[in-house]
């Protein structure tokens, strides 16, 4: 259902060249980085990239471009695993990432307030050094916070804390013709009307451009540790998760990981993991204001895990350590993208008590259709990362395989009563999914939604619904 | 003949550590010249784990034994149990209030002290330094005293030799990091070794072995004053120190930056340049 738009001309370069004083590169001048995401699985090259540095910029790139019918395309870091940040109809690429100040520490309603293209280690960094927790720790670090309000993303913390659109208090958005709303804001609660923040937050780029963002941080707590748990297989490991969630503890993340995966990410990080004997781990941290209270959570999951059949408990308790096992699991999407040539991905969610089925069920689909799926994943909030690796496929096998083991995952999730993604968002690549797991009801809710605020359908253009 | 580990070898290892503030990032309060210690309690020195990982590395089975030492006060006890949760066979504190204050001297005469009545030992491993004495001399000081082999900035075990061309004892081979070459080394048993850091990743300490060591009182052995050979208390602490502390005051950061604009390649060249200006880089060597 792909639409035609009109390219860019002379006279539109012109006009966008004035309103960002310079900062465009046209056709020819942008790199093959801008026409793909991390994942790269869509392709497409913008007619212009224009490196937006302010709020009344990008209104005014938007106002131009409704007037003038031309597709935009937001982007921060680019880092996206489903094609929503690739221009596959031309048009402008709106790079955001010049927009990356700090703005604001409150520390009266305990909030922080960045634009959007501050990265997510460096809103970590900041609220570190001033003793304050931003809750959300998706794994890609270097993504934009802009991107992760577009995707709704989740991260390792979301057992304990939620997820992105938990920590948003209110936003800065610029509307496809190019008005600036301001939406939510320093408030707690709010039960005034239809939540347009919460539809704008996950709606990856399509309804609105966001430009800055108001945030939610805690104290941080004063004393967090892992614990890492070795099982004898994946199953047994998995099977402990729904008996760890009901212990009454909680913990901040609960991450599985196979043997293949940290074998990987050692050959990608140059770097011994403490432990791989095992085959099958579940890594899990506690965090709280008393070194006595963490120890006790962590006594409570370590004395399960035992009972339950772990191997060992082993303890992580200091920056080294730490460094040494979180670094590996963040690594993990790097590392199985270098095991092979070419990798495609799926990142269900499912109720917590399905997720070891679903798991085995990915094992039964790799030996069914012959594909190599190595998986990890947040155990603790039932999404999953699953990876199909195409190892020298030819163009023919590996597609007509990838098609028949998606169809399958998303089948299965569905039955489940799970949803087609936890944190990645649906981009170009995953449409067809969520319109056969939300029915035509849903999607024409959506498409509807999509229409008030973008009736000519300009922004981020056969995206999403 | 070289055997790559020491399983069943009856070697007995002895493994120095020292406890240390919890966070690495330790601030010095400018007028009163004292540490002030985090909120986040104490942790092993991350240089010694490195060691110890080498050590509990080398070999297993009942006659390979690696054992822990460390002086300081009674909570270094935490720090001793540590490693037993990680694989340690025995424990040793010397702990004693004669011996607070102690600088390097003083404080590798106290380990030499408790290691005469620790045992004896085939391998004497140390760090390369603490994270916050920061000084490297503990290991080779100790050496001295115990009058046996040392070497430094080790990096690799690369096997043990049964006897020598000579007819000599068990030795061990080693690999060690000069300034700009990497040395292969055999020394004699009794010896001291000091590890580099970063040489390996340290293995983490096991809940089912905290169980079942459990609070520590029979598993760490604790040697007073009153226990070691020399009962000269003017040996130990800050009066058998040889230095003194005059003051203790933050390092000055340096935070210079410039920058330059250009196309990639005039950067690479600029940036080339300003290397070799530093030597942070050298022309090869013909």
């Amino acid at each position: 259902m792909s639409v035609e738009f009109r390219k860019i001309d002379k006279g539109d370069i012109e006009a966008l060249q004035n309103m960002v004083a310079s900062r465009i590169l046209v056709a020819g001048q942008i790199n093959d980085d801008y026409c793909h995401d991390e994942l790269g699985t869509a392709y497409g090259v913008p007619d212009a990239l224009v490196r937006a540095s302010s709020t009344l910029e990008v209104s005014n790139v938007m106002q131009y471009a409704y007037a003038h019918e031309i597709p935009v395309v937001v982007r921060g870091s680019g880092t996206g695993l489903v094609g929503g940040a690739v221009a596959v109809c031309g048009g402008i690429m709106l790079d955001v990432s010049p927009m990356n100040r700090i703005l604001e520490l409150d520390e009266d309603n305990l909030t922080v307030t960045v634009q959007c293209g501050v990265l997510l280690m460096e809103l970590a960094q900041f609220c570190n050094d001033h003793g304050y927790q931003y809750c959300p720790d998706p794994g890609e670090k270097s993504a934009t916070i802009g991107g992760n309000i577009s995707t709704n993303a989740g991260g390792m913390r979301a057992v304990k804390y939620g997820v992105t659109r938990d920590a948003v208090r209110a936003l800065t958005a610029v509307l496809p013709t190019g008005e600036v709303v301001e939406l939510g804001g320093k408030v707690v609660k709010n039960s005034s009307g239809y939540s347009l923040l919460n539809l704008v937050i996950g709606s990856e780029g399509t309804l609105a451009v966001v430009t800055q963002a108001t945030l939610k941080i805690i104290p941080k707590p004063e004393y967090s540790m892992s614990i890492l748990v070795p099982f004898s297989s994946m199953g047994e490991a998995i099977k402990a998760v729904p008996r760890i969630i009901g212990a009454k503890v909680t913990p901040v993340a609960i991450e599985y990981m196979s043997r293949d995966v940290i074998l990987f990410a050692e050959d990608y990080l140059g770097k011994k993991f403490p432990t791989h004997a095992s085959d099958a781990y579940l890594l899990m941290s506690f965090d709280g204001n008393t070194k006595e209270a963490v120890v006790h959570d962590q006594e409570v999951v370590s004395d399960l895990c035992l009972e339950l059949g772990a191997l060992d408990v082993l303890l992580i308790d200091t920056e080294e350590r730490s460094a040494s096992v979180w670094s590996a699991r963040s690594a993990f999407l790097e590392a199985i993208k270098g095991s092979t040539d070419l990798m495609d991905e799926c990142d269900v969610v499912v109720p917590r008590s399905r997720v070891a089925d679903f798991i085995l069920y990915t094992h039964e689909i790799a030996s069914k259709v012959g594909l190599r799926i190595p998986s990890f994943g947040h155990a603790g909030d039932g999404n999953l990362h699953i990876y199909l690796c195409r190892d020298g496929l030819d163009d023919c096998a590996w597609n007509a395989r990838r098609s028949e083991a998606f169809r399958l995952m998303y089948a299965k999730a569905h039955e489940f009563g799970g949803q087609v993604s936890g944190e990645h968002g649906i981009g170009l690549d995953k449409k067809e999914y969520l319109s056969e797991v939300l029915g035509p009801v849903q999607m024409r809710l959506m498409r509807g939604i999509k229409a008030v605020f973008d009736p000519k359908g300009l922004l981020n253009p056969n995206k999403v619904v | 003949m070289k055997n790559a580990n020491a399983n069943d070898s009856g070697l007995k290892v002895l493994v120095c550590v020292k406890q240390v503030p919890g966070s690495n990032n330790v601030k010095v309060d400018e007028k009163t010249g004292l540490l002030v210690r985090p909120k986040v309690g104490n942790k092993l020195n991350p240089y010694d784990l490195f060691a110890l990982e080498e050590a509990l590395n080398l070999g297993e089975g009942p006659s390979f034994e690696v054992d822990v030492l460390t002086m300081g006060p009674p909570q270094a006890k935490e720090s001793l149990l540590e490693c037993l949760w990680m694989g340690c066979d025995k424990a040793y504190l010397a702990s004693d209030r004669a011996f607070g204050g102690a600088d390097v001297l003083a404080t590798s005469y106290t380990l030499y002290q408790a290691i005469l009545r620790a045992g004896t030992f085939d391998l004497i491993f140390c760090g390369k330094q603490t994270t916050d004495g920061d000084t490297a001399q503990v290991g080779a000081e100790l050496a001295e005293h115990l009058g046996i082999p040392h070497i430094s900035n080790v990096i690799e075990i690369v096997g043990f030799e049964e006897e020598d061309a000579n007819g000599g004892s068990r030795s061990i081979v080693v690999k060690a990091m000069q300034e700009n070459l990497i040395v292969t080394q055999r020394l004699g048993l009794p010896c001291l070794i000091c590890f580099d850091g970063d040489i390996n990743t340290p293995r983490l300490p096991s809940y089912r072995r905290k169980k079942s060591v459990g609070t520590g009182e029979d598993a760490v052995k604790v040697f007073t004053l009153a226990d070691m050979n020399d009962k000269d208390a003017s040996h130990y602490g800050l009066k058998g120190s040889a230095t003194q502390v005059q003051r203790i005051f933050p390092p000055e950061k340096n935070t210079d930056r410039i920058l330059y604009d250009g196309s990639s390649e005039e950067l690479a060249n600029r940036l080339e340049s300003v290397l070799r200006e530093r030597r942070f880089i050298q022309e090869p060597q013909r």
